[in-house]
């Protein structure tokens, strides 16, 4: 038999170890090669993504450890569906606290404590903060950074050029915005589409006016559904907000106007000329829209922002706010490096500078900031007596981005208000079960 | 003969199994689905059901779905026939044809991003840069809200859309029909002293309509589950909801399986009846051959 054996095949098999050998190696090496790469998904695009990159750029450097960053405007359906593929990022910026909340519920995420130092985190952070990144006891998200919401866009050389003064109550803003219609002018500039997200602003205005009119606590009790949306607390807040959105004289455009006109697009009514509106409610982010459209325009001089002033002086003025938060889905010691450093003032540091945004974290310096602007922003957040979390990122997704905003189209749109808030309590009836 | 069978079956296997695990499973698992909660733990019996034939966002869907079904299928077959008829015997029809198809190059997705252009609005007195408000304003009206104008503005503004993409496939099937029609036939009725308009109705058409039926139901089937104009242009918002992005949004906004699962179901069976007598009709059709 020996004899038999072709000399070839003694080649042959050689050749299939050594194939094999190298087959396995190059699995060894590409594990530990994946290992050093984490995956995160999020949001951000464009400006925000760069940003993001520059926040990543040192600790790459440092660690050697690579992030791979997926952004998808689509994220809570692309996160769902990975989830429930078992395939999930190691990180993921989440959208929300009760989208994370539904998250940690179902146990996809990680309890962060692991691999935070929690007393640091204490330290740094304040407790309302901790909480919302909490659920059952446990932490499972980190903020990388915040948006106020309670401000009103103004350009100071236009309310300069006809003797405004920036109101200190409700009622003195209402009385400007009459002053205005007489003087020839529109006082506001609303817009409240946003692609599929669209309605999101309304709700936000009806945030601030809630916590101006019936406090935090009711506050809290709506967004967690104790009372309906029948109350006549919600039911003051929309008519309060309808006062300015209904009214055609009061808004650039009018209703149609505001539905039609994309919320980043419409602050720049503001600084036309002669201007076609003066005021826009909006969070800090849209410095960022202010400036890509206008990018000679001085900050401090050409626009600025007042609070949302208090209408009862019982509830003072309130800061509404969202924030970006970063959740483990899977744990590793490289994931938990580049959590921990994101959760660092260094990190943030670099993001809020970079981006004009806010944090979260009290270790991060003012002089972080990059312009006086967003100092005095992060001065309100961090000095605002009350603060609450924007409540439509709070609710289930099928009150909060669900009938929420699109009631908020239908009611600009100008259906009856009760039956507005008739359609969104139905559906609250269903989603918070 | 046995032996015969038995390796028919050997050949047919791997296509069934394939059948079976990208169509059959997933369609039993759907149905099974619809019956149970929104995270498809417990069974809920036909509370999905119930509850989407109550729920006013889809009472509105079913409304639009049947909207779209009706214009839309009249729209496109109306036009393609017309385009067919007419392009048929100009110099240039290759170029006119050529530039009707064009738009079925565009993904819808892009037609929709293209058209919310065309229905921008800006306010009165200020330059409009959507098409269609610039041409109102020309003609001394008022923009107009396009978009956001229900209940009907909004719908056929959209359905517009699908119209402007799917003509061109109409138009393409229906000429190849209408070409097909013997000539001897066309002018033995005009040497008899038959009008244009007696020719067409009383000749051409009843040749072609079996082309015109098939067209027909491939746009009914097209337009039941048309989700993609919808979803970009307005997202189902000013009352201009339709069934497939209603389940879209079920699914992955609201992440409720049960009902998500409950509207595909729905649109399945919807649909059923259509492929069933287009089946039928074609059955027919080659048993006359």
């Amino acid at each position: 038999m020996a004899e038999r054996r072709h000399p070839g095949r003694l080649g042959l098999r050689a050749l299939v170890w050594v194939t094999l050998a190298a087959l396995f190696v190059a699995m060894v090496g590409a594990q530990a090669l994946a290992a050093r790469t984490v995956t995160m998904l999020g949001t951000w695009g464009g400006q925000e993504l760069e940003a993001f990159r520059k926040v990543l750029e040192p600790f790459e450097k440092e660690t050697g450890i690579r992030v791979e960053f997926t952004g998808t405007r689509d994220l809570p359906a692309v996160l769902t569906t990975r989830v429930q593929a078992g395939n999930p990022p190691d990180l993921a910026a989440l959208p929300n606290p009760g989208q994370m909340r539904e998250f940690a519920r179902e146990g996809h995420l990680v309890d962060l404590s692991k691999a935070l130092d929690v007393k640091v985190l204490r330290q740094q952070y304040a407790p309302v903060w901790l909480d919302l990144g909490s659920y059952d006891g446990k932490l499972y998200a980190i903020f990388m950074s915040a948006d106020l919401k309670s401000l009103v866009w103004y350009s100071p050389k236009a309310f300069a050029a006809k003797g405004y003064a920036v109101p200190k109550t409700w009622d003195e803003m209402m009385a400007l915005s009459d002053r205005i219609v007489k003087d020839g002018g529109t006082p506001w500039a609303i817009g409240l589409e946003s692609g599929a997200a669209s309605g999101w602003p309304g709700t936000d205005w009806i945030e601030d006016i809630m916590l101006r009119t019936a406090g935090p606590e009711v506050y809290d009790k709506w967004v967690a559904h104790q009372i309906p949306w029948t109350d006549p607390a919600v039911r003051r807040a929309w008519e309060t907000f309808g006062k300015i959105a209904l009214n055609p004289k009061y808004v650039y455009g009018g209703p149609t106007g505001e539905l039609t006109t994309n919320f980043g697009d419409s602050v720049n009514a503001l600084f036309t000329s002669p201007p076609r509106a003066y005021m826009h409610r909006q969070a800090t982010f849209i410095q960022s829209f202010i400036l890509k459209a206008n990018p000679g325009l001085k900050a401090g001089t050409d626009y600025d922002f007042f609070a949302l002033p208090p209408i009862d002086p019982k509830w003072g003025t309130p800061a509404l706010g969202a924030a970006d938060m970063v959740g483990m889905f899977k744990d590793s010691p490289e994931a938990r490096m580049v959590i921990q450093y994101l959760a660092s003032p260094k990190a943030q540091e670099r993001w809020v500078a970079a981006l004009g945004k806010l944090s979260a974290n009290k270790a991060v310096s003012m002089n972080a900031y990059p312009d006086p602007l967003t100092r005095k922003a992060a001065k309100i957040l961090v000095d605002a007596q009350v603060f609450r979390f924007d409540g439509s990122d709070l609710m289930p997704a099928a009150v909060g981005s669900g009938s929420f905003w699109t009631g908020i189209l239908d009611y600009v749109g100008g259906e009856d208000l009760d039956s507005v808030l008739e359609k969104i309590e139905r559906s609250a009836e269903e989603a918070y079960r | 003969m046995r032996r015969g069978g038995a390796w028919a079956w050997g050949f047919v296997a791997p296509a069934l199994l394939l059948i079976g695990f990208y169509l059959a499973y997933p369609t039993v698992q759907t149905i099974y689905l619809s019956f149970m909660d929104r995270r498809s733990e417990h069974f809920v019996g036909l509370s999905n059901y119930v509850r989407l034939l109550t729920s006013t966002a889809m009472l509105t869907a079913f409304r639009n779905n049947l909207l779209w079904l009706v214009v839309f299928t009249a729209g496109t077959v109306g036009l393609g026939l017309l385009m067919a008829v007419l392009t048929d015997r100009v110099r240039y029809e290759a170029a006119a044809k050529a530039l009707i198809f064009l738009p079925m190059a565009i993904s819808f997705v892009g037609a929709g991003v293209i058209w919310k252009f065309m229905y921008a609005y800006q306010p009165p007195g200020v330059p409009q840069i959507g098409l269609a408000n610039q041409v109102m304003v020309m003609l001394g009206q008022q923009p107009r809200g396009w978009l956001v104008e229900r209940p009907w503005v909004n719908n056929l503004a959209l359905i517009a859309v699908g119209v402007w993409i799917w003509t061109g496939f109409a138009m393409v099937v229906l000429s190849a029909a209408y070409k097909a029609i013997p000539k001897e036939l066309l002018e033995a009725a005009r040497v008899d002293g038959a009008t244009e308009w007696q020719v067409f109705w009383r000749i051409s058409l009843p040749v072609i309509q079996s082309t015109v039926a098939v067209v027909a139901t491939t746009m009914i089937i097209n337009v039941l589950k048309v989700f993609d104009i919808v979803y970009v242009m307005t997202n189902g918002n000013f009352g201009t909801e339709v069934m497939a992005n209603r389940m879209y949004k079920e699914m992955f906004e609201y992440q409720d399986f049960g009902r998500a699962s409950a509207i595909a179901v729905i649109l399945f069976l919807a649909i059923v009846p259509i492929m069933l007598a287009n089946i039928r009709r074609f059955r027919r059709q080659e048993a006359t051959r």
